[in-house]
């Protein structure tokens, strides 16, 4: 198999991104059935660099502090192992992380880009939402930079204050031209990101910061992909629709189980593509429950959920016997002595879908 | 093209003029902005002519009548000189706009280095003996002991918070280990009125101008008595009070903001400059760069005082830049610059009174480099010997200590003892613990701050937000810290 994926890989590198993805797609686009070693996110993540690194030798990885590992750990071994011409420290300058990522990738190689924490890729935000998302287009797609991906960590952790916990997805979600993509736990963090690194687009990858150790799941050792702009289903049921991403989905499970008891059925969804977002998968659970709620982390006004919430609401309107509700940050900054109060948490998801389904 | 140009340009000129008469008649504003041209750091060559006209033009483009410069040479440009009109520079020199450039016939790249490190100014030596014949600022018995007792107190606090953290009685903390000369000799070295916008790294600064011990402790724990109200992280100190603008985490964001409070100290012809910090790593920043060339083309006293501490983070100054550091970067944006040993507080004292002196009379910016050492880790959140030779962190802590080159100092002009440094420790110590148990005692802000300070009011949707999450609250108290009063 490993053999297989440097034949791949480096043919890849010879004939230019976009085939290249497609045919890795054909092989690799199977979601492994349950098994692999116990992993958390971060060796997650970690493995999959490995694998874009040593599957393509027109991969590189960067940005600040990745030498020695990254400040989460997540780029361990990887300067040593593929060398400091493929991985490397860049100078502390977001808007040149994501230019020189925007050329790298831009020649046909796979540019993955790190910034040190989401609430950091505001300095790159005329990079990423001029220049990144237009690149393809404005050149009437003679140019294009979808070999680069954007990873950042985002989110909550306890005692992150207004800095160190945002979730800026909505920003980017604003941006036709890249893919915003965020997984939930360690199995759907390799095989996204692998498929993010490997998409003819440019993308940004947010990384649930808080699950990189406490997360942990049996992550296959083999290479594979997940599908991009495809939500899944993670929990069955026929009361309401519950949709979320990220590390709020572990709050929302929690939820769900709490309903369950007082003897309403959830119907979980993970998003993990919000732009281009799978409508179809929402929209087919609420025309059988009836009923949405949507959570997360970042402020509500102007927070994804309300595009969701439109979108369904156009869609499914006469279906609906429930507005569709939002559980989500305050529209303030991040605070830190405040986070209890600011978050989505469980008993307020779970009040919701009480009132939602009591409605 | 040409031809609309030279007629709008003819029409600015006569308003330019019309202009110039009118303010030489009337004196003031017009001498103003002479005075300022004058004092600019590196006065370009411009003949008297040109500098009237862009002086002038500046005042039209103020009036928002027609914004455009123009060439002095532009018409010759346009037509073959006539004979009474060339002058021998004509054909050596380019009459740029904003001066002129001599020509060469020699083709040669300028090197990206000069073939030696620009030197670093010092008044002490290694062992705290004063150089001979170094012209340096003054010090009187009780500056220099204040400044000593200064930094010992930093270095304290430094030991007893870490200490703190690790046994999670706070969230986070980062030292300044290495760096008390710089943060407490450039604080004794400026007027209480001087803006400080700081990056991380300089509580010492704030310490100098009066912050207690108790202020930084209810910062650190986040209570009810915090200037920020418990929403900052932990080193996230912040006092108007002491002219000490509040910290922000995102590296060099203050810097442009620096030059906006200098720019308007200077109109407001205050008797005050705006110091910023800045670390190695942060001069990678677009705002470092967008901060020196909006200070220099505004000609605003700010101080850019930059700690090279070596590293940042775990990336080191060669991964950071490729220059000779950062005093260098000064020169391309036309701005005085001087290297200083950060770890010599006589140098640095010096350095930053002198720049002082010169930003607010001649408005103008200067850059500090500081050389110094991160003797310390990152933060709590890092373990630096992951990345760098723990033999380099032990001699940037002995051999090159701020401290203890300053006490020598101090000591050997006889005004320093062991015993007062004892009661020093002993009462530093004593005041640091009890600033700690009172802020853990004191309860956090209460829930309404959560809201306030978003806007001067809070608006519909917070109050409707505060109202849902009070209810939330009563459903499940559970849920909540007891220690925020809600
Ligand atoms: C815009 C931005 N990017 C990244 C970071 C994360 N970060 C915090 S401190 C730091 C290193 C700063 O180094 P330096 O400026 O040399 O200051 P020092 O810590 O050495 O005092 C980095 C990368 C940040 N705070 N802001
Ligand atoms: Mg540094």
């Amino acid at each position: 198999m490993a053999s297989a994926l440097r034949r791949l890989g480096s043919a890849a590198a010879r004939r230019g991104l976009s085939t290249a993805c497609e045919d890795t797609k054909k092989s690799l686009f199977q979601l492994p059935q349950a098994g692999g070693k116990s992993s958390n996110l971060c060796s997650a993540i970690n493995q999959a660099l490995h694998i874009a690194l040593e599957s393509d030798p027109r991969s590189y990885l960067f940005g600040e502090d990745v030498s020695f590992g990254g400040v989460f750990r997540c780029t361990t071994g990887l300067a040593d192992r593929y060398g400091k011409s493929r991985v490397f420290n860049t100078p502390l300058c977001e808007q040149g992380i994501v230019g020189f990522g925007i050329g790298l990738a831009a020649m046909g190689n796979r540019a993955i880009a790190e910034i040190q924490f989401a609430d950091y890729i505001f300095p790159a935000f005329d990079q990423i939402v001029n220049e990144a998302s237009k690149f393809r287009y404005r050149s009437g797609n003679q140019f294009n930079c979808g070999g680069l991906t954007i990873r950042a960590p985002y989110g909550a952790v306890g005692h992150g204050g207004h800095y160190h916990s945002q979730s800026p997805e909505a920003f980017f979600c604003h941006v036709p031209g890249i893919k915003v993509v965020i997984p939930r736990s360690p199995r759907q963090a390799k095989g996204l990101l692998l498929s993010c690194i490997r998409d003819p687009n440019p993308v940004v990858f947010f990384e649930p910061k808080w699950l990189y150790r406490q997360a942990i799941e049996e992550v296959p050792e083999e290479d594979y992909m997940l599908p991009l702009s495809e939500a899944e289903v993670i929990r069955e049921g026929s009361d309401i629709t519950v949709v979320g991403w990220g590390a709020q989905l572990s709050i929302m499970e929690q939820a769900c189980a709490g309903a369950e008891k007082e003897g309403i059925s959830c119907e979980l969804i993970d998003l993990k593509t919000l732009i281009p977002w799978d409508k179809e998968t929402v929209e087919a659970s609420v025309r059988k429950t009836g009923r949405l709620l949507i959570s997360h982390e970042a402020p509500v006004t102007g927070g994804f959920g309300a595009e969701i919430s439109a979108s369904i609401v156009e869609r499914c309107f006469l279906r609906l016997e429930a507005p569709v509700a939002r559980i989500c940050g305050l529209d303030t900054p991040f605070p830190l002595v405040f986070e209890p109060f600011y978050m989505p948490t469980k008993n307020k998801i779970l009040d919701a879908i009480k009132a939602t389904v009591n409605y | 093209m040409a031809s609309w140009f030279r007629r709008s340009s003819g029409s600015v000129k006569t308003v330019a003029r019309q202009l110039l008469s009118s303010r030489l008649g009337s004196g003031g504003a017009l001498n103003q902005s002479f005075a300022i041209a004058r004092s600019s750091p590196h006065p370009l060559p411009l003949s008297s002519r040109s500098s009237l006209v862009i002086w002038g033009m500046s005042r039209v483009a103020e009036l928002g009548t027609i914004q455009r410069f123009e060439s002095t040479e532009e018409e010759k440009h346009l037509e073959p000189p006539e004979e009474e009109d060339s002058d021998l520079d004509y054909h050596e020199e380019m009459d740029f706009p904003g001066g002129k450039v001599r020509f060469t016939s020699e083709m040669e790249f300028i090197s990206g280095n000069s073939e030696t490190r620009v030197p670093c100014f010092r008044v002490l030596d290694q062992y705290g003996r004063l150089l001979n014949n170094v012209d340096f600022e003054q010090v009187s018995e009780e500056a220099a002991v204040k400044i000593y007792a200064n930094m010992v107190t930093l270095q304290m606090m430094d030991v007893i918070l870490y200490e703190a953290q690790r046994q999670g009685r706070i969230s986070f903390y980062l030292t300044s280990m290495g760096e008390e000369a710089i943060n407490i000799a450039s604080a004794a070295a400026l007027s209480d009125d001087d803006v400080v916008l700081p990056q991380y790294r300089e509580h010492g600064v704030l310490l100098w101008r009066g912050f207690t011990m108790q202020e930084f402790a209810n910062q650190l724990m986040g209570n009810r008595f915090d200037y920020g109200k418990g929403r900052q992280m932990p080193i996230h100190y912040g006092s108007n009070k002491h002219n000490y603008v509040t910290i922000s985490s995102p590296i060099a964001t203050q810097l442009p903001q620096a030059v906006g409070i200098a720019y308007s100290l200077k109109m407001d012809k205050k008797n005050a400059c705006a110091v910023t910090y800045i670390g190695d790593g942060g001069t990678s920043e677009g705002d470092f760069h967008a901060g020196l060339n909006f200070a220099a083309v505004t000609e605003s006293p700010v101080l850019f005082i930059c700690r090279n501490n070596g590293w940042a983070i775990s990336t080191h100054i060669s991964e950071q830049f490729r220059s000779d550091g950062v005093v260098v970067k000064g020169r391309a944006y036309g701005i005085p610059s001087i290297r200083v040993d950060g770890n010599d507080a006589l140098a640095v004292y010096t350095a930053v009174k002198r720049a002082r002196e010169i930003a607010i009379e001649k408005h103008t910016p200067i850059l500090i480099e500081a050389m110094t050492y991160r003797v310390g880790h990152h933060s709590t959140s890092d373990d630096s010997t992951k990345y760098r030779p723990i033999n380099e962190i032990e001699y940037w802590k002995t051999a090159r200590n701020p401290v203890s080159k300053f006490r020598n100092w101090v000591e050997s002009n006889g005004w320093w003892s062991d015993e007062a440094e004892a009661e020093l420790r002993t009462r530093v110590r004593k005041q640091l613990l009890q600033a700690i148990q009172n802020a853990e005692k004191t309860e956090k802000p209460p829930l309404r701050e959560l809201f306030a300070d978003v806007y001067d009011v809070p608006p519909a949707n917070l109050q409707d937000q505060e109202a849902e999450l009070r209810e939330a609250i009563k459903r499940h108290l559970e849920d909540y810290p007891s220690d925020v009063p809600v």
